[in-house]
């Protein structure tokens, strides 16, 4: 009997058309997990470094994770990973919604999915029933669109599908694979599952998940519930509304967007507009937003609501996400938000994502002002007109021709990076914001903030919100406020740590770049990445976990909620100890794969004041800290202590430890 | 026939108030797993979420009756625009839908108010669903004393509506004999 985990995955040769059940290795769970970690293993087992994004080689999969199916709260995530066409890493963007839980269901842990599809398909799965399904009819329509058509011509108003739009059937770098209320974004697994030719994946499940300990389980979901109703009750005091309580930031329910539209930087990341948020925008958003939001909606099994659902003006319904809000809206310099949500609608329906694609837009219209790209570049066609020149307008050409690959649109659809190369004349210097190739958030700040440069540094995601969370981005500037907060912390993996926020400073010699030192930073920053990583194996929502402050799930109840889920006799050394290993074959397969020292590092003018020598200080102390030699590679020593010799003698074999490092 | 009191279990449903989450279908399913909290599995539980999101319309729907035949006048509701499945306010596990039976066999289920022992303060559904969308109302009230079919008899019915009687009076003698 397996617990938890339905012990099944479904392997799919897309270019045979051959559909496995196959059962997985017990003994993965102890090493591994589930989720990301156990994703991680069967790339590295099965995807050599030569592999591209768009070799049929590259696998594509869809994981549940260890959790789901089960009454943990919040735990709904589908992990999708593949070689990412942008960075030529492993990408690991996940969604919320409800598609995982119906896999699991369904009685599959994972879909692997290998080789290409001469056709464009679907891909039905229904219990023990899977089909692969002509798509040819649904070519050309919106991701959104397809989800729908798909249960219709199916008569399956519950399953869940996963689809592309055309800007993953035109292998945009940045496209998305929607589903319901959420998407998984980043990184381009939208573009890897066009090339592969799958338009979208159906799921329906109607099959059990066991637990071992039942009793012991529901014990703890009770626990749970109680901080849920108290963090709900009792929102933490100092904090900026949309970080005070728990669950993914709010953004539907709060209209007070000051914080965002004012620490933000608008246009192609540049202009902070710190006198945005004027009472007449106030009025004028709150309108918009309270008339648009008809329910606040939520993924499986999570008791917080931070989607909605919209209907607004002419726009036909559709669940927005999070963040996708403000991102096209700071991006274009519109002040309306009318504006984001009519581009938001047609970008999800395109399937891209919003993060990364409204920088691209931005960054194009910055070349245009500039006279590095002229009017030829958006010029018409007998497709369609030339861009015109309002801001909204300019926009929504740019993500047509974005989304169709179309003139200017081939060229920006592979990302900043890519299009900056390609489109020369010193266009290069306005790709400012990324990150081993990958879009930033929107942030430009003055201090250099250690904290910080480690996450934007070292992080396999190379997004931030996937890495920081349950320490306050700021410190607090009043000492009997930093008291209160740590009294009642209990999340915290050790009380130590509760000196280094008491001496933190907003200003003067305990303050930001000087501290926390290189050392506390290496703590904490492992502390939150570590979490984050246990989510991603349990596919629980950083939003009640990693990216919370003070959130329901942490260090010390994970062990016990996993021990009683799956019969494992986990405690907190042995649950780190896991995804600790998970992370560093993760690492060792990005490094195999080129990463290097040189590539860890926040975009130049990310902050004004910059410490050379301190941050090279950072960066050693950490991977110091976390077992890796000067080139961030995980020492042999590392991969030792974490059984991954097989690891370490490949590393040695393709000769990347260097200078005597091992 | 006799009056005697009888303690009229309700639950309301605040259904504007639903976001969809279907812990209550997930823990009901744990609940009336055996051992309890040992399964899970949301197609076995005795409340659904009748969900089109993009409708606006997320409705739980409790478990209600077995019925051996289907309707022949079906109703369909539009309610503030929105326009219903085909029978969506129907509890009744019945042979035009797949919608409270067990998967794997077919037999109906049915909402039992989480009956136990000793007897819960409140169902599961409603001590778990966070969002006060289910709100449980207890009252005593003096009913005529009736014959009420029991789970089995359900469960029953529907197999000999399905196979015969025949042959689930045979089935239950063998098994009788094996015991
Ligand atoms: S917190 Fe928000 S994003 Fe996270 S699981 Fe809950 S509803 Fe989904
Ligand atoms: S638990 Fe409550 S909010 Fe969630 S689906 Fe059930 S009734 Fe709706
Ligand atoms: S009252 Fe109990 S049996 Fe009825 S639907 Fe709710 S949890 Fe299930």
């Amino acid at each position: 009997m397996r617990y938890a985990e339905t012990g099944y995955n479904l392997e799919i040769d897309l270019a045979t058309g051959n559909i496995e059940r196959v059962e997985t290795d017990p003994k993965l769970m102890e090493t591994h997990l589930g989720g990301l970690g156990t994703s991680v293993k069967i790339h590295w087992d099965r995807v050599p470094p030569e592999v591209k994004a768009f070799d049929p080689e590259n696998l594509l999969i869809f994981s549940s994770g260890l959790l789901i199916g089960t009454p943990a709260f919040s735990a709904n995530r589908t992990i999708v990973t593949f070689i990412s066409p942008q960075t030529g890493l492993l990408a690991y963007p996940m969604m919320g919604g409800f598609w995982s839980a119906e896999l699991k269901y369904a009685g599959y842990d994972k879909v692997i999915f290998r080789n290409k599809s001469p056709e464009w398909v679907y891909i039905w799965i229904n219990n023990d029933k899977v089909e692969i399904r002509d798509a040819s009819h649904l070519v050309g329509k919106g991701a959104l669109e397809t989800q729908e058509l798909i249960r219709n011509e199916l008569n399956q108003p519950n399953a869940q599908v996963a689809a592309i739009g055309p800007a993953g059937e035109n292998k945009v770098f940045v496209a998305s694979i929607e589903q319901s209320r959420s998407s998984s974004s980043r990184g381009g697994g939208g573009a890897v599952m066009g090339d592969k030719k799958i338009k979208a994946v159906a799921v329906r499940g109607t099959k059990d998940i066991y637990l071992a300990h039942g009793d012991e389980f529901m014990e703890q979901m009770k626990e749970m519930t109680k901080y849920i109703k108290f963090r709900n009750e009792n929102p933490l005091p100092g904090i900026m509304t949309i970080l005070s309580g728990i669950g993914s930031p709010a953004e539907m329910k709060h209209t007070d967007e000051k914080w965002h539209t004012e620490s933000f930087a608008w246009g192609n990341a540049r202009r902070r507009r710190k006198d945005f948020w004027t009472k007449e925008i106030e009025e004028s958003w709150k309108k918009t937003q309270l008339e648009s939001t008809k329910r606040l909606i939520s993924c499986f099994n999570c008791p917080t609501q931070c989607g909605g659902l919209i209907t607004h003006e002419d726009v036909p319904s559709y669940m927005m996400k999070c963040f996708s809000k403000l991102t096209y809206l700071m991006g274009a310099e519109v002040d309306d938000l009318d504006f984001g949500y009519k581009i938001a609608k047609r970008a999800f329906e395109y399937g891209v994502d919003s993060f990364s694609t409204p920088q691209i837009l931005a960054f194009a219209v910055e070349l245009y002002e500039a006279g590095i790209l002229t009017d030829k570049d958006f010029a018409g066609t007998d497709k369609y007109e030339a861009c015109p020149s309002d801001k909204r307008g300019r926009f929504f050409w740019l993500l047509d021709r974005l989304a169709h690959r179309e003139g200017i649109g081939d060229i920006l659809a592979d990302g900043v990076y890519w299009a900056a190369r390609k489109i020369g004349k010193g266009a290069e210097a306005y790709d400012h914001n990324t990150i081993k190739k990958h879009e930033q958030m929107n942030i430009k700040l003055g201090m250099m903030d250690p904290l910080y440069y480690l996450m934007y540094s070292t992080n396999e995601k190379i997004s931030i919100t996937q890495m920081e969370g349950n320490w306050p981005q700021a410190a607090f500037p009043n000492k009997e406020d930093r008291e209160a907060f740590v009294k009642d912390w209990p999340q915290l993996p050790d009380e130590h740590f509760k000196q280094y926020f008491l001496d933190w400073e907003p200003r003067g010699e305990k303050a930001n770049p000087y501290y926390p030192t290189a050392d506390m930073c290496s703590e904490i920053v492992d502390w939150m990445e570590m979490l984050h990583n246990i989510d991603d194996a349990c596919c629980v929502c950083a939003g009640m976990s990693s990216f919370c402050l003070k959130p329901p799930w942490h260090i010390h109840n994970y062990p016990k909620i996993i021990s009683a889920a799956t019969g494992l006799d986990l405690d907190e050394a042995g649950l780190k100890k896991i995804v600790n290993r998970s992370r560093n074959l993760h690492r060792a397969f990005n490094i195999r794969r080129g990463m290097s020292r040189a590539d860890e590092k926040p975009p130049e003018d990310h902050w004004k004041k910059r410490f050379p020598e301190l941050e090279e200080n950072l960066l050693s102390t950490y991977y110091k800290y976390k077992g890796w030699n000067m080139d961030g590679i995980p020492t042999k020593e590392k991969l030792h202590e974490l059984d991954l010799d097989y690891v370490a003698e490949d590393l040695e074999k393709r000769g990347l430890y260097k200078n005597g490092q091992d | 026939m006799a009056k005697i009191k009888k303690k009229i279990k309700t639950i309301k449903v605040d259904a504007d108030k639903c976001n969809g989450c279907r812990t209550c279908e997930v823990v009901c399913s744990a609940f009336h797993s055996s051992p309890k909290w040992s399964v899970i599995n949301p197609a076995r539980s005795r409340i659904q979420i009748i969900r089109h999101p993009l409708k606006n319309i997320w409705l739980p729907v409790f478990a209600g009756e077995y019925a051996p035949a289907e309707c022949m006048g079906r109703d369909k509701y539009i309610i503030d625009g929105k326009e219903y499945d085909e029978c969506a306010f129907c509890r009744a596990s019945c042979p035009s839908r797949d919608l409270f039976k067990e998967p794997d066999s077919g037999l109906p289920l049915k909402c039992d108010m989480c009956e136990d022992d000793p007897p819960r303060e409140k169902p599961l559904c409603v001590e778990w669903c966070l969002n006060d969308v289910l709100i449980y109302e207890e009252r005593e009230e003096e009913v005529e004393e009736g014959v009420e079919m029991e789970d089995v008899e359900a469960g029953l019915t529907s197999m000999v509506d399905k196979y015969g009687l025949e042959k689930v009076a045979e089935t239950i003698t063998r098994m009788s004999q094996k015991e």
